[in-house]
């Protein structure tokens, strides 16, 4: 039994030091935590430029999560001293339990501007799905919001919902896009997308001699759908790009993407800094307008 | 004439004999994974409670989400099983809730007992009986304790979660803050509650309200709701549980 203690939602924490920025050329450096339900994240930047990150999982306590993955970005930075930071923003669910957050911003306008920032000025839709929710946001060439539409009510779909199926399936949550598509004839959605009648339902179609895949294929795309449909409502203007954990999940992005009928832009960067990026920028731009002063 | 009703539903199988009108035996086992044999097995037990054999009954009637699969049995939608059930207990019902673990079901009944309108939430756990059992393994209490334990809290607390996988990192905060379980078991039941009263003002509040399906064992539920639809009673059988049962015996009967 040993091995259903396995955690198959566990997903891979990392951090990144650009080898071509040095803390101590840096002018200016500022600080975005991302905070989310799920995950946290925090992104250091020298000079409007992504110097370094961490991206983590968020624990029970909102202030721990915030300075753990600080301190985790810190970490790739080896040696700079946390003096040199000028501003620090806290953005996320979590934003206002950043303790060492000179002040917050909402995720929707983060999570554009980052945006802005990891895909390039072209994107005009952005797609974030993250733990706990789905937004869809509209924004100009500057990374400004002009329209959102969020959906935080139900977890399918979201990171948290995708989580949940892997540990039921028994299936690594970083395996789940590709073993969806090893199978013979892709299934239907499933019919009720809930995350918790999934455990009755996934083991009904197990019972009825559904492979792992087949299950998998079937939510993947009842996901996609779902996703799709908050997507539907805001409309979608092109360039459209995804960012969050979810953009790292073939199985319900190369779903979803027929449906939206676009390709979805390609970026370097992890998908899941967009929004501390966005939160580090606007401390940037701000310490840049004199408005920014360290508390 | 010997009838025998068949409700298989998601979590438990419950099978009923009537005879004449009255309940003689009833059955109830799991579904797990074989429903076949849920719908063998609880009607054995039915039969044997009610000391006959399954060649004296005259008709089955079947119902509940596996409905399809119980062999010879006339099939009764969940609608209609639920108001024969509530005329069958109660002559005066208009209002009929059923809540069971994956669906919540409610019909308006005219003065003869048949439903005219109805509403029913089968997509989502936060509306049905799996967000208690949800909440309850978040909460390390047995899920028979959870309304008892809710009925001890005289504070009221907010939960922002609509969704169970939601709800359930939310009680882990609230527990980390220090909450009482009383408080969080209450703000559970409130919320679950809220849900099932708005689905049943849809269709309307008439009195008398009956309630059937397995919530209806639950003490912090029927209080919850009793609160927020703002009446004295709720009519409630000896076994809710086996209400969908009885009302597809007594349609199969007719």
């Amino acid at each position: 039994m040993a091995e259903e203690k396995k955690e198959f939602w566990r997903w891979t924490e990392s951090n990144w030091k650009n080898p071509d920025l040095d803390w101590e050329d840096a002018k200016l450096i500022t600080v975005g935590i991302d905070v989310g339900s799920v995950s946290s994240q925090a992104v250091i930047m020298a000079d409007g430029e992504l110097m370094a990150y961490g991206n983590m999982r968020t624990g029970s306590d909102s202030p721990d999560s915030a300075g753990n993955a600080f301190n985790f970005a810190m970490q790739a930075l080896e040696g700079m001293r946390e003096e040199r930071i000028d501003y620090c923003i806290g953005t996320g669910y979590g934003r206002v339990n950043v303790p060492f957050a000179d002040r917050s911003i909402t995720e929707i306008a983060c999570h554009a501007r980052g945006a802005n920032y990891i895909y390039g000025p072209q994107v005009r839709t952005v797609l974030d799905v993250g733990g706990q929710d789905i937004k869809a946001i509209q924004c100009d060439e500057k990374g400004k919001v002009t329209n959102f539409l969020m959906n935080d009510k139900c977890a399918a779909g979201t990171g948290r919902g995708m989580e949940v199926l892997a540990d039921l399936l028994g299936v690594s949550v970083n395996e789940v896009g590709d073993r969806s598509f090893n199978v013979k004839e892709e299934p239907k959605a499933v019919s009720s997308t809930c995350v918790v009648y999934a455990k009755s339902e996934a083991t009904g179609l197990l019972r009825k001699g559904w492979t792992i895949e087949e299950v998998l294929a079937a939510y993947c795309r009842a996901m996609a759908e779902r996703i799709y449909s908050v997507i539907e409502r805001v409309g979608v203007v092109p360039e459209f790009a995804v960012t969050g954990g979810m953009a790292k999940n073939r199985g319900v992005m190369d779903r979803l993407m027929p449906m939206v009928g676009l390709e979805r832009m390609k970026t370097k960067w992890d998908t899941q800094i967009a929004g501390a990026a966005g939160a580090a920028l606007f401390g940037h731009a701000l310490c840049q307008k004199g408005k920014g002063r360290r508390k | 004439m010997i009838t025998a009703g068949i409700d298989c539903g998601a979590k438990s199988t419950k099978a009923v004999i009537l005879k004449d009108g009255k309940i003689i035996g009833k059955g109830r086992v799991l579904t797990g994974f074989d429903q076949d044999k849920a719908v063998k097995d609880s009607l054995e037990e039915a039969c044997k409670a009610a000391g006959i054999t399954e060649k004296d009954i005259e008709k089955i009637g079947g119902t509940g989400s596996g409905k399809n699969s119980i062999k010879g049995a006339v099939i009764v939608n969940d609608i209609k099983a639920m108001a024969r059930a509530a005329r069958f207990f109660f002559t005066g019902a208009r209002t009929a809730v059923d809540v069971g673990a994956e669906e919540a079901r409610a019909a308006k009944l005219d003065e003869k007992g048949n439903a005219v309108d109805f509403a029913i939430n089968e997509k989502c756990a936060a509306g049905a009986g799996s967000f208690i059992e949800a909440m309850s393994r978040a909460l390390e209490t047995p899920l028979e304790e959870m309304g008892p334990l809710a009925l001890t809290s005289d504070s009221e607390i907010p939960m922002n979660a609509q969704c169970a996988i939601f709800a359930e990192s939310e009680v882990v905060g609230l527990i980390h803050a220090r909450t009482a379980k009383k408080d969080i078991s209450r703000a559970i039941h409130d919320s679950i509650a809220s849900r099932i009263v708005s689905m049943i003002r849809r269709i309307g509040v008439n009195e008398e309200v009956v309630m059937l399906g397995g919530m209806a064992y639950n003490p912090g539920f029927v209080n919850a709701m009793k609160t927020q639809l703002n009446i004295e009673k709720v009519q409630i059988p000896d076994d809710p549980e086996f209400g969908a049962a009885v009302g597809a015996a007594v349609a199969a009967g007719e």
